[in-house]
């Protein structure tokens, strides 16, 4: 029977490593496996020379390993000293597989089929997962390889890349980078475009293939591995091919499988939820320990904080303070009450309803994301058309609303408990109405992506969200002196339903009187006018679509489709005319919308005949633009190419107000009918550049902007995430003499961005700054507002927000 | 939280020339009849010219619009964080530059002569004459940049020319020496852009990668076998060549015509505040 140890510890990254420096400190019997054949090897495979970041600076470091911001190389160096130093019990090319048993005797699984048994186990593996493998015979063989690390180290090789996403296409396109390395390079990939995969990496592979300097196989799967040969199925059959090298990049399988086969349950089926555990990081299975990334905590500091604390707990203490207690007490000192951290968080946690559902650790998590605030008896608390994101929750007292603009006597109450802000929440768009405290009180501000990672973890947070939106939403879009008990017939009726980008919700000449409120995402609306489809108008998530059939029965008139993913709420018609008779000040608001719909439909219509093709391009030019992902945008930049002498002021003016470094690519991206989308930040209803950000530094702010804050730590994620592909990783360059110095005595390299040969020059003078991500902000904080549009001579270049343009204004520019 | 900002953000969608409506052609247009009539109807028995009341005012209205006007150059490189449209600048330029036709003109009182009154006044009109031709190049080119450039960025049409010239290279192995050789003068004596002159008159007849594809006309025609299979390939990656030379020479020209204006507008600026300094302290030293 092989030895039983009191703690094995899975995954070698810095919580693991610092659970089992603990332990070794500790003198605590335990084994750290690790898959690969160093330590840490999410920080072993960042580039090169990458800056590592210790955020947050506030959080104290528990741990008998070292860490501090510095280069790769010093962490890694610093870490195997550590390890070395306390003792730590270590075995490498140790993949677990499974794990089995109970507290006291778990046997873990390794890939090259040994065993090991421990009483407790603690999962560190972080997120990176495992590779997809290949399957297919021959697939272990030496020469099937799932990461590249230097292209240049291959020379003369057939080597045949597998995957077609963009790891797969930058090693292709690595490999042949350098021709005199002489590789022969083929790319093999299942799908029939490479959808999955960045635009200007599709492009650079095919201007590669067109130089005939690689070859693509699409459609194409992998069937038998031999020493130096691959067998590919492509759509014209079976064909054998010499090979040196199979290089396999089709994606990770996440590590749930592997915790869940470990019978640790998660928190829902959602993507984003973590396992569900303890204020010990105990899992479902007892004596199954859960830490670092894969417990939600994705900054290293954090994760090596935990890896001491939990081996603490395993040890039997109880008392311990975690880590991030003085930053709680510093978020709470402030507040009324006198309560200690632990007494806050249940305050909160017991009487603000979509938080009951958490445990003491995620209380924890949350309110490190959140704000504690109070506020007196008629103290504003956000303003209507105001810009924010975040939720509200009611821990003490109650609010009001002020639902009518012109007149803030209106209000409705609501009360302790419940939750505010919501529909900011949920569209990205602004505030629809004042909120001040009614009497003095508590409430907890939760970021969105807080709120998102709580409605993910908690159902019954999910569910109370989404009732109370619905509900708001609706009183909100037809106000007309509605309050809730009027929508108690509509609302148990209603269904929220996801629609995917270009579906339809209605079908011109359909029967159908369902009323449709668009919650989220947005839509266009289309109708045939001799044959053709002409867009008519655009719809943005907080409106109503569906009325006029419900009102004037009979067909519906038009087409209405998803613009991008999104989500709509559908009312049945039957109900809400009944709504709709009780209610004759609702009637008549619907009405007048439906109105100005007609009246645009018959403008529309009439120019047809007359100016049939000014209508064509209105309508061309709106597709366009919503295939540029304007349908999500909240802001962004156009350049009118009729007007653009292509002077770049554009370009110098955001370099120059942003550090030196320019967050515009005017010439790239796309044009329709001399209306250009150049790569630059949309400032996207739902960012996704926002979503795996491990410090939560990319935010909205007041005017709108999305941007990035300094918390950043250079990942490249959102780069990754970003689909308009508007992030880059740089270093701000060194500073430069001022404009007087230029214009006078030619001094320094004058306006817009340095070039590359001063940069270097300056640089060896000041000490290297890390790179961190850039991307346009919309000059946040500035007066004037964004400066490329400012700085454009011709009048060129225009910012607009997809309401304002996909509307009958685009029309008249055709005509003008 | 609540503290929504009041920055302006939107800019309307109108060029520089119609910028709000046409209002600067209006102050202009109203300014010029103005001037005009306060000329015309002046006491007709005084003489005509710099030295009146009229004459002064004239003057350095002119002299202030002149140095305003010069202060473009500073605006549209200043980038400070507080309101101003640049747009609304050269429209107010534009326009008020030309009013300064008729300020400039009446000043004088049509006195002219070999002095370093009238040279201040040539410079004057040189320089306004330079921004017409910007004007006309800038409302008319624009289109014709948009169109060669087809989405392609200048980045990316140098880099099209270089993965030709590589694929020049890799086809062109097998070759004999001699034949190699055509292939050598495309790869290594073909110049994109040329000198300044060039880039505006388009003469690219000195082409090498144009006479590359001469020459190697009559070697293409007398091949046979793999041999041929190997010159067609080049013959038709020079050609493609051309193509991707062509559209980016063209790229060059226009920004050429674009910018070109501003070699005369700008220099001619700095001559004429060092000759209008020269008027003025002439005009009070001879007093
Ligand atoms: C490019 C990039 C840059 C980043 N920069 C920073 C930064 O500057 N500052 C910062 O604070 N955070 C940064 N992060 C985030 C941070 O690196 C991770 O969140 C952190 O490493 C997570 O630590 P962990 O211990 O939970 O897991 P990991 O560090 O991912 O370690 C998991 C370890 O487990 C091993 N393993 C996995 N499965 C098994 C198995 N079945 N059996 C045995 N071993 C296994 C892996 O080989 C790996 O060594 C960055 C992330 C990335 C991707
Ligand atoms: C502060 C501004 C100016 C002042 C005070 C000024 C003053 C004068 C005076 C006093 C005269 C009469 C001289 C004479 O009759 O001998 C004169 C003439 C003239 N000025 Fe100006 N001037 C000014 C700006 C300008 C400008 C902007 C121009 C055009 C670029 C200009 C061009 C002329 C010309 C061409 C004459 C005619 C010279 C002549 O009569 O022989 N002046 N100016
Ligand atoms: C005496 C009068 C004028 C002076 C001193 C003057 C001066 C200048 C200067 C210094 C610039 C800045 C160039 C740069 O930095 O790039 C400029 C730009 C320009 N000027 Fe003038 N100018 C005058 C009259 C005019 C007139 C009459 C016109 C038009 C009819 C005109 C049209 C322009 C245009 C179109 C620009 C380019 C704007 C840009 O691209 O930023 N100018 N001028
Ligand atoms: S500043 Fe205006 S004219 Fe100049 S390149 Fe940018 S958009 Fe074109
Ligand atoms: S960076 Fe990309 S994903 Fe993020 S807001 Fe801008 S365009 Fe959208
Ligand atoms: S802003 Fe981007 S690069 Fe920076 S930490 Fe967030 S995801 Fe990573």
């Amino acid at each position: 029977m092989s030895e039983l140890f009191r703690i094995a510890i899975v995954g070698s990254g810095p919580s693991g490593l610092s659970a089992a420096a603990h332990a070794a400190t500790k003198g605590i019997s335990h084994i750290l496996l690790e898959k690969t054949d160093h330590l840490s090897d999410t920080i072993f495979r960042y580039q090169k020379g990458k800056h590592v970041m210790a955020t947050p600076s506030l959080l104290v470091l528990r741990s008998d390993c070292e860490f501090g911001p510095a280069r790769r190389e010093t962490v890694l160096e610093r870490w195997n000293a550590d390890a070395a130093r306390a003792g730590v019990n270590v075995r490498y090319n140790a993949e677990a597989r499974s794990i089995a048993g109970a507290r006291g005797d778990f046997t873990i699984a390794l890939a090259n089929g040994d065993t090991v048994r421990a009483e407790t186990v603690v999962l560190a593996i972080g997120t990176q997962g495992n590779p997809n493998l290949l399957r297919c015979e021959g697939a272990s063989l030496p020469h099937v390889q799932y990461q590249l690390d230097d292209p240049a180290e291959y020379i003369d090789e057939h080597i045949f890349v597998l995957g077609g996403g963009d790891a797969g296409i930058e090693n292709a396109l690595g490999l042949i980078a350098d021709q005199a390395q002489g590789n022969i390079v083929t790319l093999v990939d299942r799908s029939a475009d490479f959808a999955r995969a960045k635009e200007a990496n599709v492009k650079a592979l095919f201007a590669a293939r067109d130089a005939g300097r690689m070859t693509i196989l699409s459609e194409t799967n992998t069937t038998l591995v031999e020493p130096g040969w691959i067998t590919l199925e492509t759509p014209q059959g079976a064909v054998r091919h010499k090979c040196d090298r199979i290089i396999a990049r089709m994606g990770s399988a996440a590590p749930r499988a592997f915790v869940e086969a470990a019978g640790v349950r998660f928190t829902s089926e959602a993507r984003s939820a973590f396992p569900q555990l303890t204020g010990a990081f105990e899992g479902t299975t007892p004596g199954v320990y859960v830490i670092g990334a894969l417990a939600g905590y994705p900054l290293i500091k954090h994760c090596m904080n935990q890896g001491h604390d939990v081996v603490e707990y395993i040890a039997g203490r109880t008392d311990l303070k975690p880590a991030d207690e003085p930053i709680l007490e510093a978020k709470l000192k402030d507040l009324p009450g006198a309560l200690s951290v632990s007494e806050w968080l249940e305050f909160l946690r017991s009487r603000v309803e979509i938080l009951h559902g958490l445990s003491p650790l995620q209380m924890r998590e949350f309110l490190l994301d959140s704000e504690v605030k109070a506020f007196r008896a008629g103290e504003l608390i956000f303003e209507r058309n105001g810009v924010g994101t975040s939720l509200f929750g009611i821990a003490q007292g109650a609010v009001q609303v002020e639902i009518d603009p012109k007149d803030s006597k209106v209000t409705v109450p609501i009360p302790q408990g419940s939750i505010f802000g919501e529909v900011g929440l949920i569209s990205g768009r602004r505030r629809g109405a004042t909120v001040r405290a009614g009497e003095d009180c508590v409430v907890v501000e939760i970021p969105r992506t807080a709120t998102l990672k709580l409605m993910a973890q908690v159902n019954e947070a999910r569910e109370t969200v989404e009732r109370v939106t619905t509900e708001r939403q609706i009183l909100q879009i037809f106000k007309s002196g509605l309050t809730p008990a009027d929508l108690a017939e509509v609302l148990p009726l209603a269904k929220t339903l996801e629609i995917k980008a270009g579906q339809p919700i209605m079908t011109e000449g359909e029967e159908g009187d369902d009323l449709f409120i668009i919650r989220s995402g947005s839509m266009v609306v289309e109708k045939s006018v001799g044959g053709k489809q002409v867009f008519l108008s655009y719809v943005p998530a907080g409106s109503y679509s569906g009325e006029m059939a419900l009102l004037d029965g009979g067909r519906r008139t038009a087409t209405v489709k998803a613009a991008i993913r999104s989500q709509v709420v559908r009312l049945p018609g039957e109900p809400f005319r009944r709504l709709l008779a009780k209610k004759p000040a609702l009637l008549a608001r619907m009405r007048e919308d439906v109105a100005s719909r007609r009246k645009i439909n018959a403008f529309l219509e009439e120019k047809k005949d007359s100016f049939g093709g000014v209508v064509d391009m209105y309508s061309s030019v709106a597709s366009f633009l919503i295939d540029q992902g304007i349908g999500e945008a909240t802001d962004v930049l156009l350049i009118d190419e009729t007007l653009c002498v292509g002077c770049d002021n554009c370009e110098k003016a955001c370099a120059d107000s942003h550090e030196g470094l320019s967050r515009l690519n005017r010439e790239a991206g796309k044009t329709y009918a001399k209306i250009h989308v150049p790569t630059s930040c949309r400032h996207c209803e739902h960012p996704y550049c926002m979503t795996d950000c491990p410090p939560n530094a990319i935010q909205r702010g007041p005017d709108g902007e999305v941007f990035i804050s300094d918390a950043c730590i250079g990942c490249g994620a959102c780069q990754r995430n970003c689909p308009y592909d508007v992030i880059q990783m740089d270093r701000p360059p060194p500073a430069k003499p001022g404009l007087l110095a230029w214009m006078l005595f030619g001094m320094g390299p004058g306006p817009g961005e340095p070039d590359a040969a001063w940069r270097d020059k300056k640089a060896k003078a000041q000490p290297e700054r890390a790179k961190v991500a850039i991307k346009c902000d919309m000059c946040i904080g500035k007066a004037g507002g964004p400066a490329c549009v400012r700085a454009c001579p011709t009048g060129a270049a225009i910012r607009v927000s997809p309401e304002e343009f996909l509307s009958v204004a685009l029309l008249e520019r055709g005509q003008g | 939280m609540a503290g929504q900002t009041q920055r302006r953000k939107r800019a309307t969608h109108e060029g520089f020339l119609r910028h709000r409506g046409f209002l600067f052609l209006k102050i202009g247009t109203v300014l010029c009849v103005g001037v005009t009539a306060a000329y015309l109807f002046q006491d007709q028995r005084l003489p005509r010219g710099g030295g009146t009341l009229l004459g002064y005012g004239l003057g350095t209205a002119g002299a202030l619009l002149i140095v305003w006007l010069a202060l473009l150059g500073v605006r549209k490189r200043a980038v400070t964080n507080g309101y101003y449209s640049l747009k609304a600048w050269v429209s107010a330029h534009v326009y008020l530059g030309l009013a300064l036709i008729v300020i400039g003109t009446l000043h004088t009182g049509f006195h002219f002569g070999w002095n370093v009154h009238t040279l201040a006044y040539g410079l004057m009109m040189l320089v306004i004459t330079s921004g017409a031709v910007g004007v006309w190049a800038y409302a008319t080119l624009p289109k014709t940049l948009s169109d060669n450039r087809a989405e392609a960025t200048r980045k990316q049409m140098l880099a099209r020319i270089r993965s030709l010239d590589e694929a020049l290279l890799d086809a062109a192995q097998p070759l004999p020496r001699i034949d190699a050789e055509i292939v050598r003068l495309s790869l290594e004596k073909t110049e994109i852009a040329g000198g300044y002159w060039q880039r505006v008159m388009q003469n690219w007849d000195n082409c090498a990668n144009k006479a590359a594809i001469a020459q190697l006309q009559p070697v293409l025609a007398g091949a046979t076998g793999q041999q041929a299979a190997v010159l067609r390939r080049v013959d038709a990656l020079m050609r493609d060549k051309a193509d991707a030379l062509a559209q980016a020479r063209k790229q060059i020209h226009i920004t050429a015509l674009l910018e070109g204006w501003l070699f005369v507008h700008v220099p001619s600026t700095f001559a004429l505040l060092a000759a209008l300094v020269a008027h003025i302290v002439s005009v009070f030293l001879y007093w």
